[in-house]
């Protein structure tokens, strides 16, 4: 459908791409809303881009080593302390079982 | 004194020297703005009463010590958007990027553009309200809730950095940061009667802001005078080897320069800039600078961008595409907000969960466009397209500045600067756009250009909508070639020599 370009089973498809565990009420306000914006910007389609390159970044990329030399470092204690509270067990992360669960099958 | 700071940075600098004012007289004042004012604008999340008063003795003490050397922004208080982090082991200080996920967010370090204003002997009073992770055009989308315009109470200040435009124009600080990834720094400034400065990409390293597109943000000042807009600019550029992109340059003096008028000035106006889609007012408001500019004596010339229209459909795509692959660490783990879970849930739960309660509708609508947009069978028809799409607006940009656009039909002048609105109108009522997103973007149409182009661009107020009992600002800009700070910030020195727009402050009760 020419106003709809995205369907709820698609919206439902990027929210678990996108890890985000959504109600069908909040998947449908999105689906809505993300059709009228790929609506838009399919006026790109329109576009002579033959031979063009596209642009990742507005500066060249030049690789730029760094001296191998110690500099200053977050400690563990640091990077423990911001772990959300109950996720933390010193020097360890506490997370649920990694087997199973919506990708697994 | 219902202004704490009258007077340029300079100036204030200058009495501190002289030891005619201390700069813990001068945070007293801003802290004292912040307090009284705050309460009805909410342009301030967090206030560092303490650290910052213990910071200005500090200073007061390197003062009363005439070995020190005289710093740059000696006594400068500044408000930093809360994307932008501070070491918490200044008052305390959280980075909550206004999101639930970040909340409580500490950050163990401070980012380097604001260790440089610290360094130079600025004080940080208050963090600054703003969309979550910068995802917005009006600071409604904040758990804090929306700040609002100084000029009119009903109407937003523009966004995302709105809080920082906010706290400057109201006298609550000297001078503010934000970052512009899509106009957010320029947008907001415009609509609080205030200049600001988005850096040519690379300028200012963006290491401690919390990214939101990577290939597009930039922190740049806000500030009520050129003199001050230049000072920080100068003070915030440089090369920092914390951020890979941050270019292999010195720090420029922007100031020394600033009251030298450029020379044949040529200016660019772009068809595009006449949109129909333009509020009277500010198509009056760049013809009356157009004019402005010829009796400052300047060339300025009608030039084409024939790819403008495409900008934000470009940036739509890249900027969300990069927000869903910089968003993806928060998810409940490492930091941030963690779902509570049952002993059934697995560690997609987790993740999926944590992020659905910890972040807010626009952030997940953004960084599911971005999924989308990247994902397989849609990359080359989105991602790809909208990459050579943005290649064609920096290349009008680059045709601008070099006279040589290709569609001319007579051979035309190097542009020194393109001159244009900020934004299509005034600052539009709270609540009135929040339903529907796709109108909140297109207010972003001369603005994201300048971010795809990586270019530097400088707001300026150029005049006021009458509206009963208010009175809007608005904002033009002026877009530079890479590394044109200072030419941009002279060319706005004459503008604002030549006019009494940016004198104009709110009246506050």
């Amino acid at each position: 459908m020419a106003n709809e370009p995205l369907s709820l089973a698609e919206t439902r498809k990027v929210a678990t791409l996108s890890r985000l565990a959504l109600t069908d009420a909040q998947l449908e306000e999105h689906r809505h809303h993300l059709g009228a914006i790929l609506n838009h910007v399919r006026q790109l389609q329109a576009l002579d881009l033959a031979g063009v390159e596209p642009m990742t970044s507005p500066v060249q990329s030049v690789n730029r080593l760094a001296e191998d030399v110690p500099g200053p470092t977050l400690s563990n204690e640091q990077l423990m302390a911001m772990a959300p509270h109950g996720a933390a067990e010193p020097p360890f992360i506490r997370v649920p079982k990694v087997i199973g669960g919506a990708e697994s099958s | 004194m219902t202004d704490a700071h009258p007077t340029t940075i300079a100036d204030t600098r200058s009495a501190l020297l002289d030891r005619k004012v201390s700069a813990v007289d001068i945070t007293r004042a801003s802290l004292a703005a912040i307090d009284r004012l705050n309460p009805s604008l909410n342009a301030a999340t967090q206030v560092f009463h303490d650290a910052a008063l213990q910071r200005a003795a500090q200073l007061d003490a390197r003062i009363a010590d005439r070995r020190a050397a005289p710093l740059p922004l000696l006594g400068a208080t500044i408000a930093l958007k809360d994307n932008i982090c501070l070491d918490s082991a200044y008052g305390d200080a959280r980075t909550t990027c206004a999101s639930r996920t970040l909340e409580h967010y500490r950050s163990p370090f401070t980012a380097s553009a604001v260790q440089r204003l610290i360094d130079a002997g600025a004080i940080i009073v208050a963090k600054t309200n703003l969309d979550e992770f910068a995802m917005g055009s009006s600071t409604e989308h904040s758990i804090f809730g929306p700040t609002r315009n100084p000029f009119d109470r009903t109407r937003v200040c523009g966004g995302s950095s709105g809080g920082s435009a906010c706290a400057v124009a109201a006298g609550m600080a000297a001078a503010a940061l934000g970052s512009d990834t899509g106009g957010s720094i320029r947008q907001p400034a415009g609509w609080c009667n205030l200049f600001a400065l988005k850096p040519t990409y690379g300028r200012v390293s963006r290491y401690g802001l919390v990214a939101y597109a990577s290939s597009l943000d930039q922190i740049g000042p806000f500030a009520r005078c050129v003199a001050d807009t230049a000072l920080l600019t100068s003070a915030i550029c440089g090369h920092d080897p914390a951020d890979s992109t941050s270019a292999g340059l010195p720090s420029p003096d922007l100031t020394s320069d600033l009251d030298r008028p450029i020379d044949k000035l040529v200016l660019g106006v772009p068809r595009q800039a006449r949109s129909a889609a333009n509020h009277p007012a500010v198509t009056a408001a760049l013809d009356a600078a157009i004019k402005t500019f010829s009796h400052l004596g300047a060339v300025v010339i009608d030039i084409d961008l024939p790819h403008a229209e495409h900008g934000i459909a470009a940036y739509y795509i890249i900027a969300t595409a990069e927000a869903s692959s910089n968003l993806a660490r928060f998810d409940g783990i490492r930091y941030g907000h963690r779902a509570e879970l049952a002993p059934s849930d697995d560690l997609f739960d987790l993740y999926a969960r944590s992020r659905a309660e910890g972040l807010g509708p626009e952030v997940q609508r953004r960084i599911m466009l971005g999924t989308h947009v990247l994902s397989s069978g849609y990359y080359d028809a989105y991602y790809n397209t909208a990459l050579k799409a943005r290649r064609l607006i920096k290349r009008d940009f680059d045709d601008a500045f070099a006279g040589t656009a290709r569609a001319a039909s007579r051979p035309s002048h190097a542009c020194h600067a393109v001159l244009m609105p900020t934004s299509p109108g005034p600052a539009f009522a709270l609540g009135e756009r929040s339903s529907d997103p796709m109108s909140m973007y297109l207010e972003d149409i001369y603005t994201v250009g300048v971010n795809l182009a990586g270019l530097p661009a400088i707001t300026i107020p150029a005049g006021f909508h009458r509206d009963g009992a208010s009175n809007l600002p608005i904002g033009l800009q002026l877009i530079g070639p890479a590394l044109a700070e200072g030419e941009l910030t002279r060319i706005a020195r004459m503008f604002e020599l030549a006019t009494s727009h940016s004198s104009i402050r709110p009246a506050l009760a």
